[in-house]
Parts: C-alpha cells; sequence; structure tokens
C-alpha cells in the first residue's frame, strides 16, 4: 500500500483590483503566493493619470491650482498649498499674516479631514465597522466650513498666490427641515451653527478631543485591531529614509522628521504644537502617530482661531499682478475692466526661475517643482507625492506577510490615487 | 536662511571641486548641475560624506527643454486682425536633436543637517537620453526613474526593472515631452461590432485657449529696472 498522494504545491499568481474595494481607489496588485503568503507584490497603477502636470503646462499659473485639489482628493488645501508656494517664491511676494493663519488653520482642518477618512476607511478595510460611522459624521462637520468658505465641500480652489480669495464667512450653512429632520432636530442641529464660521470651529475644536477619546477607545486596545496592527509591516528607520517616506510613515519608524516644525513655513512657528513619533515601525505605531496628530492638529485649529479672532485684517497682497481689482471699481473705471480681462485670460508672467515648495500634508512631503521661463504658464511643474514612494515600498513591506495584511498594508500607507497617478 | 544655504555650499564646493557648477536659483534654495559622466560619484559623496549626508532623495523629475523660452504671441498682428486670439504658429520649429534637451532633477534632503538640495543632470545624447540610474543609492529612485522613462523617454543605465508605469498597457511616445500632443494621438471606444475597446485616432481638434506670453517685466529683470523706481 502507497502512501497517500501528497498534493503539489506551487506558487501562483492572484490579480488584486483595480476595483477592489480595499485597494482605496484604482490599484492593480499582482502578487505571488505561495499559499497564504506573498512572495512578490507588483503594484501597477497609472488608472487614473490625467497628466495634470501637462495639463498645467497649457494653462495660466491661477487656472491650475484648482487641479491641486484634484490630485489627492482627501487632502485638498495641502496640495493648493504647495503650488501656490511655489509660485510666491517665484513671484517674491508673500501673503499678509492674517491670510496666513487662515492657510495654516486650513491645513489642519485638512489633516482632521484626511486623518479621518483614513482612520474610518483603514478601520473598515481590517473589520472595524463602528469607527467608520463616527469618523463620517465629524467629517462632514468640517466639510461644512469648506463650504463656508470656498462654497464647495471637497475642491475648494481657495488659495490664491499672494493669500487666499476671501475672508473667512460671518455665517455657517444650516440644516433645514425635511421628512427625514423634524424641525426641532435641525435647530439642536443649528445651535453651533448661528455664529460665525469661527465660533463654529471654536465649539468644533472643543467637542473634537472626546470624539478622538471615542476613537481609541474603540481601537486602542482592542484584541483584534492589535493582533491585525501590531507588528504587520515593520519598517526600520534606515529602510524608511532610504524609501523616501515622510509624514506618519517615517515618523511611525521613530524619526522625528516634520516639515511644520523642520522647515517652517507660513506661521507654524508660532504655534505650539508636537510631533508624535513612533517606536517599532508598524501599522500600530502609524495608527496611534496618526491619532496623536489629530488631536495636535486640533490644538493648531484652536491656536488660529483665537488668533483669528482678534487680528482682523486684508487676506491677499496689495499686488496688482496677481490680485484682481474690486468688482465696484470695474464698473466705472476703464482700466479695471482692463485690468480685470487681461488678468483672468492671459494671466500674470511668472519671472524666469525654478523653486521647489514642500509642505507637510497630511501623507507626507508634498511638494511642487517648478519652472518658469518667464511666461504665463509653468514651464514645467512636478508633484512630489507623498504616497508614490510610500506605494513603491508595498512590495518590500508584504513580502513574507500574509493575504489579508495585505489589505493592513495598504490602509496604513494611506494612499490615494489622484496623488500617484496624477 | 541665505548664510545657511552659502556654508552649505562652501561644503559641497569643498568636498566636490570641479565635478558640480553651481546654479543660479532663488537665495534660499540651492542647485548643482553636474555631468553625466560623473553623476555616481556625485551623488554617492553627497549621500556619504559627513559634513553633507543627503540621506534621501525625495523627487526625480524629467525636464524636457525643447520650448523653453520660447512664446506664441504677436500684438502686431492681432491688431490687424480684429479679435483674433492673438497667436501665431511659429515656423521655426525647434530641432529636436539639439543638445541639452533632457535633464533629470532630483530633490536631496538631509534629515541630519536639515538641508536641501537640488541636483541636475542634462543627458548628453537628446536622440537617445540616457543617464545613470541612481537606485543603488537611494532605492526610492526606482518608481520616481520609471515614471520619467514613462513620460519623456529617459532610459536609466542600471535600472533593475525599467518598465512603464503611469500610461496604458502598450502606450506609444512619451507623453510629457513637449512634440508630444496634449490630447495625445489615440483615444478609444466601445466597438459594438468587435464587441471589445477599440483604438482610433483622436479625434480633437488641438487648439490653444491661452497663448504662452513672455514679459519682461522691470521689476524681475535687473537690466530693465528704473533706477528712479527704488526711491
Amino acid at each position: 500500500m502507497s502512501a497517500p498522494p501528497v498534493s503539489e504545491i506551487r506558487n501562483y499568481t492572484m490579480n488584486f483590483g483595480p476595483q477592489h474595494p480595499a485597494a482605496h481607489g484604482v490599484l492593480r496588485l499582482v502578487l505571488e503566493m505561495d499559499g497564504e503568503v506573498i512572495r512578490k507584490a507588483d503594484p501597477h497603477i497609472g488608472l487614473l493619470h490625467r497628466g495634470t502636470e501637462k495639463l498645467a503646462e497649457s494653462k495660466p499659473f491661477n487656472q491650475s491650482i484648482g487641479y491641486m485639489d484634484r490630485l489627492d482628493y482627501v487632502s485638498m488645501m495641502c496640495n493648493e498649498h504647495a503650488y501656490v508656494l511655489a509660485i510666491e517664491r517665484l513671484l517674491g511676494i508673500e501673503p499678509p499674516l492674517r491670510a496666513q493663519y487662515i492657510r495654516v488653520m486650513f491645513d489642519e482642518i485638512t489633516r482632521l479631514l484626511n486623518h479621518l477618512m483614513w482612520l474610518g476607511a483603514h478601520g473598515l478595510d481590517i473589520g472595524a465597522m463602528t469607527v467608520f460611522l463616527l469618523c463620517f459624521k465629524e467629517r462632514e462637520e468640517l466639510m461644512d466650513v469648506y463650504e463656508a468658505v470656498s462654497g464647495t465641500r471637497m475642491h475648494a480652489t481657495y488659495y490664491r498666490p499672494g493669500g487666499v480669495y476671501r475672508d473667512l464667512p460671518d455665517t455657517m450653512p444650516k440644516y433645514q427641515a425635511s421628512r427625514w429632520r423634524s424641525p426641532k432636530q435641525a435647530a439642536r442641529l443649528n445651535e453651533v451653527r448661528s455664529g460665525s464660521m469661527l465660533d463654529f470651529l471654536a465649539a468644533f475644536t472643543a467637542a473634537f478631543p472626546a470624539r478622538v477619546d471615542d476613537y481609541e477607545t474603540l481601537l486602542t486596545d482592542n484584541r483584534i485591531w492589535k493582533q491585525r496592527t501590531v507588528n504587520i509591516g515593520v519598517v526600520s528607520p534606515e529602510r524608511a529614509l532610504q524609501l523616501g517616506f515622510s509624514g506618519p510613515m517615517l515618523r511611525g519608524s521613530g524619526i522625528a522628521w516634520d516639515l511644520r516644525k523642520k522647515q517652517p513655513y507660513e506661521v507654524y512657528e508660532h504655534m505650539d504644537f508636537d510631533i508624535p513619533v513612533g517606536v517599532n515601525g508598524d501599522c500600530y505605531d502609524r495608527y496611534l502617530v496618526r491619532v496623536a496628530e489629530m488631536r495636535q492638529a486640533n490644538r493648531i485649529v484652536r491656536q488660529c482661531v483665537d488668533w483669528l479672532r482678534a487680528h482682523p485684517g486684508p487676506v491677499m497682497v496689495d499686488d496688482r499682478k496677481v490680485r484682481p481689482p474690486r468688482r465696484e471699481r470695474m464698473k466705472d473705471d476703464m482700466e479695471a475692466l482692463i485690468h480685470h480681462f487681461k488678468f483672468f485670460t492671459e494671466g500674470y508672467e511668472v519671472p524666469e526661475g525654478e523653486t521647489y515648495a514642500a509642505v507637510e500634508a497630511p501623507k507626507g512631503e508634498f511638494g511642487i517643482y517648478l519652472i518658469s521661463d518667464g511666461a504665463n504658464k509653468p514651464y514645467r511643474l512636478k508633484c512630489r507625492a507623498p504616497s508614490f514612494p510610500h506605494l513603491a515600498a508595498l512590495e518590500e513591506m508584504c513580502r513574507g506577510h500574509m493575504l489579508a495584511d495585505v489589505v493592513a498594508m495598504i490602509g496604513t500607507q494611506d494612499i490615494v490615487f489622484g496623488e500617484i497617478d496624477r | 536662511m541665505s548664510e545657511l544655504i552659502e556654508a552649505l555650499a562652501l561644503k559641497v564646493d569643498a568636498a566636490l571641486a570641479g565635478s558640480v557648477a553651481r546654479r543660479a536659483p532663488l537665495a534660499h534654495e540651492l542647485g548643482y548641475e553636474t555631468e553625466a559622466a560623473t553623476l555616481l560619484t556625485v551623488c554617492r559623496t553627497l549621500r556619504d560624506a559627513p559634513e553633507l549626508k543627503f540621506e534621501m532623495l525625495m523627487d526625480v523629475a524629467g525636464v524636457d527643454y525643447l520650448h523653453y523660452g520660447r512664446d506664441e504671441w504677436q500684438t502686431q498682428s492681432a491688431t490687424h486682425s480684429g479679435f483674433s486670439r492673438g497667436r501665431v504658429a511659429r515656423l521655426d520649429v525647434p530641432d529636436p536633436l539639439a543638445a541639452g534637451r533632457f535633464a533629470v532633477v532630483y530633490q536631496l534632503l538631509s534629515i541630519s543637517h536639515n538641508q536641501r538640495l537640488r541636483l541636475v543632470v542634462k543627458c548628453p545624447d537628446s536622440a537617445e537620453p540616457v543617464i545613470d540610474s541612481v537606485v543603488d543609492i537611494w532605492a526610492s529612485a526606482n518608481w520616481f526613474e520609471r515614471e520619467a522613462f514613462d513620460l519623456f523617454g529617459i532610459l536609466f543605465r542600471g535600472h533593475p526593472d525599467l518598465r512603464r508605469i503611469l500610461t496604458d498597457y502598450g502606450f506609444i511616445g512619451h507623453p510629457f515631452r513637449k512634440d508630444f500632443p496634449l490630447s495625445g494621438n489615440v483615444e478609444v471606444q466601445y466597438d459594438p461590432d468587435k464587441q471589445r475597446v477599440v483604438y482610433q485616432p483622436v479625434s480633437i481638434v488641438p487648439r490653444v485657449l491661452v497663448p504662452k506670453v513672455i514679459r519682461h517685466d522691470h521689476r524681475y529683470e535687473p537690466a530693465l529696472k528704473d533706477p528712479q523706481a527704488d526711491r
């Protein structure tokens, strides 16, 4: 009698995505599996490639601000920030102080938006449904702030070279009673919305730390959460530097590097906040870093609200080159009308030169490398997207892990295809 | 800020005298240009020299200098022909094989010294731009170089896996070159007879909405600066 035949075990290739709910957009991942274990992972990207950089080369400078929102579409204003910073450096202008505070405040609101989205989606990916619903509730409040200031909930196009588009509004959008919302409910929701935008934000920042406590109650000591994240996707600090990591991915590996502290732009040097740093460089540490960052971002928003309440002033530099004329002047001033026409058709010329402007976006270092040849359009625009090198390291992080950990790894990298594919 | 830049410039000059040339960018940034032949030694020194220690490569950008400094605007013809777009299609097509057309730009960051540096390398041959890969020095160069290859057709010698990355499978051409049309060459459509998606020549007529204008502004050019203005 012979031994029972041993079934033949061999590696096989598996296709993950591009339309997988855990692929965070359109990631196609070709996995070479040995049973449940990943031997090779080859990300295929570019399914969302729109040629943003080439499109920007064919348009006047100001017309590309809106494209920047659509790069990393969950941290919109930070992308705009890097772009307008690059233009401002070439033009040699500096926005007024109030505009700088507004920008810092909205950068941090954007960080909250991004981290809330990340926490919800990452939790959902690896099996925590509740936190997703909680995060999106807070996210909705912050999107109302976006709406109040720019008219849109996501793609704001609010920053301009030389300042911001307009000053903070005195009113907030309000809920209306409907079939699903009784007048009483609407009135309760509108209670915090009765004042100005800054009043609303003050109330939000006062309440938000308790919300973060809620998320932490659900996750931080959760046994399943820890089983899915602790010691998964460990990146040593040396490798993190080699692989070009930035943001929470770098800080999770224990390197205290934050552009807001180390190379401060705008008014970050006047802000009081801490840089959270991880120890082990695994998914759990990166989770802790991001949650701590939410608390710090909340602190910064709070400080900005206090300053902005006390210091009214201009929000746009008084430079006719980058600032359109006032609407009232256009009605009875021919020169103002011509100025307006030229400004919105031809745009303005930026002096010849090149610059690299980087901001600490929620995902890491978002940089804009801008070359101008003295024309009204950029000669070359290169967006340095933080997720791009992160995703490039996916294979190294995944190798030897189980298939289910790939989802945790994609989640912890906080990738968004708008900026990877550009 | 500029003292720090000058201090760094002295260190770079001391470590790499002769193999790099300083570019003239803005006051708070430092840029150097080097030859393709010396790229790898320069990069190794920048990473390993204890006073430089650029341990991170943040970005690699390809650049096509074919249309640099060429505008497409003529004021006289615009007034003659009334409300035309004022755009002139220039007849003198730039030579695509002229030397120095392609360049690769590296953005370096030193975490230990908190400083940045930009390194520019011009590809010696414009017909077949080839340059040494820096993957062995900074692992992050891997995808950045694939992207520059995909979009500009710059080849990186010694790259382990130089495939296209952003464009479609089987894409022809390098879309970010200046002589590649903005609307592309092909478009896709579902063919009900063949019951699959087919490629066909693009139906969009390329059109420039805003012509590229270069004006010489007295505020930025020292030669045009009005000596009275600063008073």
